[in-house]
């Protein structure tokens, strides 16, 4: 049994929030209780039917509003797999929001309700996920009860979007007919549309092959912490704590510690203090290096014969996610995983319009939900790869240095 | 060489190392962090995770137990040797204290909690002893709002979650930059779910505290839920009392917290009874939950965990 994580991207009229009611409750997921708790909720509604949207919105203003403004997690699982969903609302004042979710997808499931086909916001959303390489889409067309469940209908929206995703790059793109509402095609196959064979959408959920989309290519390791016990028998046990980022790592790498330079070879690898052979990525262990070198958080160790980049200024994309603007000048704290540096915003080349890829001149300010092409200078020389060879030492972010809150979304290039 | 199917984690092990990542980040990060230890499986669960993450270097925060004074003696008793087993400093703080320190009233009626109340013993021992992160066993699937909380979260000088002014958590980035006063509370198991949590116990065969086990017990019938008979409660003449075989599935206050009925004595027992339910924890177990739709939200607004 593995994980899934995935993003449901949909307006509000969409059946995002149905759908995934469905999806929970399809799966036995919802329990007895939490159902009561929505039945009482849905009563008083006109047509007596009890309604899905209302297991998945919590706050009390998502509730009297009937819309979903932060992004909220769901959890359920079958015996192949757990699942983490990351319900994110998707209309535009709310990009913010489904780009921290999408930033957490290995795929991402796109609705299009099938009376209008790929419009403005399915462009904007599958934009966003080609911007954060989420490796899998499944296009939901939703709603088919209304199109008479045509065939000619689906396969319409299916040429449509593939026009789109041809510009975007994406790989692995599924096409799903669905009706939500009454749960066709979601964990039942539907009896309205014996046509489409290519099996219900969790039943593709749960074969997602995932074990292309870990990298143990090209080893990475980020030191978080270091643990130093200072005890009699422990006395110059120094070994450096992280999670591995890509790759894989055997006892007797000979390594090379960036940005300084210096050069190593791994004399143990432990994993919750028991002693392996090799560890792989997303593995969180702890490394013992043969020579006494200055290491401290952040720092990263890699094979010498397969380099990130280390640089002072470089190309990244940013996604603003701040009330107040970004301008050239500005000057920020840039976090990159363990690592902090200081940066300033040297040059914003472009806008990149999320909902048609156009690149717009920038006059002004940069506002909050924009995504720019920037040039970032560090005071300090950083060891990154780019966003889309290697995701988890190509990201970062940016934090307000008085303010303390985070402002931007930072893809290197 | 392995193949790469054997570099695969199997999801309780993936889980594993993002809360080990997680903690990592917390001792890194903050000058004086504290874990909160309730007695419960979920704070059990936080405590082994934090042994693994910087074995075998010491235990890198105080425990701190906010005691309500109407706790299971059974989780106090684990609680003093767990904290001695793993080295850590235990600090506890009792809202009886902070009642009369305070002056604060004391709940009344037939199953008055001081579940509230905790929220200011706990705001005192943060600033009593300067903790600018509180690790917590909080899960996401527990309740609707806090599936929406961040895992590291944080709080004003008052302690208040403020739900829409929520920092955005990219990738497993986490900013725990903060202003003098405020304070940060860390959740590192939101992702897993009370059947992870059971599995887990179970796959590194945790010990627990003998009330999550089958045991005959004497309780009081209460619309449907099973409260145990304490001196914390108001027992009336027409109240039903039984005795029955129960156990704990979550562990708080014995005014607060119910037990199920069950005969599973061992984890595998109870693991199988987890699956098998068709009732949410908080549903069978939590009283104070079901007071208003938004409970959680408000408590957790005010300052609560």
């Amino acid at each position: 049994m593995d994980i899934l994580r995935f993003i449901t991207a949909g307006s509000v009229d969409d059946g995002k929030s149905t759908l995934i009611g469905r999806l929970l409750y399809d799966s036995k997921s919802i329990l007895a209780d939490q159902l009561e708790a929505v039945e009482r909720s849905s009563k008083g509604r006109m047509d007596g039917e009890i309604d899905l949207a209302l297991l998945t919105d919590g706050l009390r203003a998502e509730r009297e509003q009937g819309i979903t403004i932060d992004v909220a997690y769901r959890y359920f699982s079958t015996p192949v797999r757990k699942f983490i969903i990351s319900d994110a609302p998707g209309h535009i004042q709310y990009t913010r929001n489904m780009i921290t979710g999408a930033s957490h997808a290995d795929a991402i499931i796109i609705l299009i309700d099938a009376r209008q086909g790929v419009l403005e916001q399915t462009r904007r959303h599958s934009i966003i996920a080609s911007m954060l390489r989420i490796g899998h889409v499944i296009v939901a067309i939703n709603k088919m009860d209304l199109v008479d469940f045509s065939e000619a209908r689906f396969n319409e929206i299916q040429q449509e979007y593939l026009g789109v995703a041809s510009s975007l790059g994406m790989k692995d793109i599924r096409f799903i007919p669905i009706c939500a509402l009454a749960g066709d095609n979601i964990v039942d196959p539907s009896e309205r549309m014996p046509w489409y064979v290519g099996g219900t959408l969790l039943n593709m959920l749960e074969k997602l092959e995932l074990s292309g989309d870990t990298n143990l290519e090209h080893p990475r390791f980020q030191v978080q912490y270091v643990i130093r016990p200072q005890t009699a028998e422990l006395h110059d046990y120094r070994g450096y704590a992280g999670r591995i980022a890509s790759g894989v790592y055997r006892r007797g790498d000979q390594v090379r510690v960036l940005p300084s330079g210096r050069e190593s070879r791994i004399e143990r690898i432990e994993i919750a203090g028991v002693e392996v052979e090799e560890a792989f990525a997303s593995q969180s262990v702890v490394m013992l290096l043969t020579d006494d070198l200055d290491i401290s958080r952040g720092d990263l160790i890699v094979h010498p014969d397969d380099l990130p980049f280390v640089s002072q200024e470089t190309d990244v994309l940013l996604c603003w996610l701040d009330e107040r603007p970004l301008s050239v000048g500005n000057k920020y704290m840039l976090q990159h995983n363990s690592r902090l540096v200081r940066v300033v915003v040297r040059e914003i080349s472009h806008r990149i319009d999320v909902n048609t890829l156009e690149h717009q001149p920038v006059e002004g300010a940069v506002r909050l939900n924009e995504v720019v092409q920037a040039r970032l200078k560090m005071a300090a020389p950083l060891a990154f790869d780019a966003y889309e060879d290697l995701r988890a030492t190509g990201h970062a972010i940016l934090v307000d240095e008085t303010g303390h809150s985070t402002v931007a979304a930072v893809m290197f290039q | 060489m392995m193949s790469i199917e054997n570099r695969r984690m199997d999801h309780l092990r993936q889980l594993e190392s993002e809360s080990i990542y997680i903690m990592r980040e917390v001792a890194a990060q903050f000058e004086r962090p504290a874990l909160l230890f309730s007695g419960g499986k979920d704070s059990i669960t936080l405590v082994r995770l934090a042994q693994k993450a910087f074995a075998p270097g010491r235990f890198p925060f105080p425990l701190v137990h906010i005691d309500t004074g109407h706790n299971f003696q059974e989780a106090l008793d684990y609680r003093d040797a767990l904290a001695r087993e793993v080295g850590a400093e235990l600090i506890v703080r009792k809202v009886e204290d902070t009642i009369r320190q305070r002056g604060l009233t004391e709940p009344r009626g037939k199953f008055a909690s001081r579940n509230w109340l905790q929220t200011h013993t706990l705001l005192d021992t943060i600033s009593e002893f300067g903790f600018d992160a509180c690790i917590g066993g909080a899960r996401r699937d527990e309740e609707k709002a806090r599936a929406k909380e961040r895992i590291f979260s944080v709080r004003n000088d008052f302690g208040e979650w403020d739900p829409k002014l929520q920092r955005p958590e990219l990738w497993d980035v986490y900013n725990g930059r903060i202003h003098k006063g405020e304070n940060v509370r860390v959740f590192p198991i939101s992702n897993w779910t009370e059947l992870d949590v059971w599995s887990y116990i179970r796959a590194e065969q945790i010990p627990l505290p003998s009330i999550y086990f089958a045991h005959e017990r004497e309780v009081l019938v209460h619309e449907g839920q099973l409260i145990a008979i304490s001196p914390f409660i108001e027992i009336e003449p027409d109240d039903t009392v039984v005795t029955r075989s129960v156990r704990y599935r979550t562990v708080g206050d014995m005014t607060c917290t119910a037990a199920v009925e069950s005969t599973a004595s061992t984890l595998d027992e109870v693991v199988a009874e987890i699956m098998a339910t068709r009732i949410s924890e908080r549903g069978e177990t939590r009283i104070d939950d079901r007071v208003t739709e938004a409970a959680m939200e408000d408590r957790k607004k005010g300052g609560y965990f």
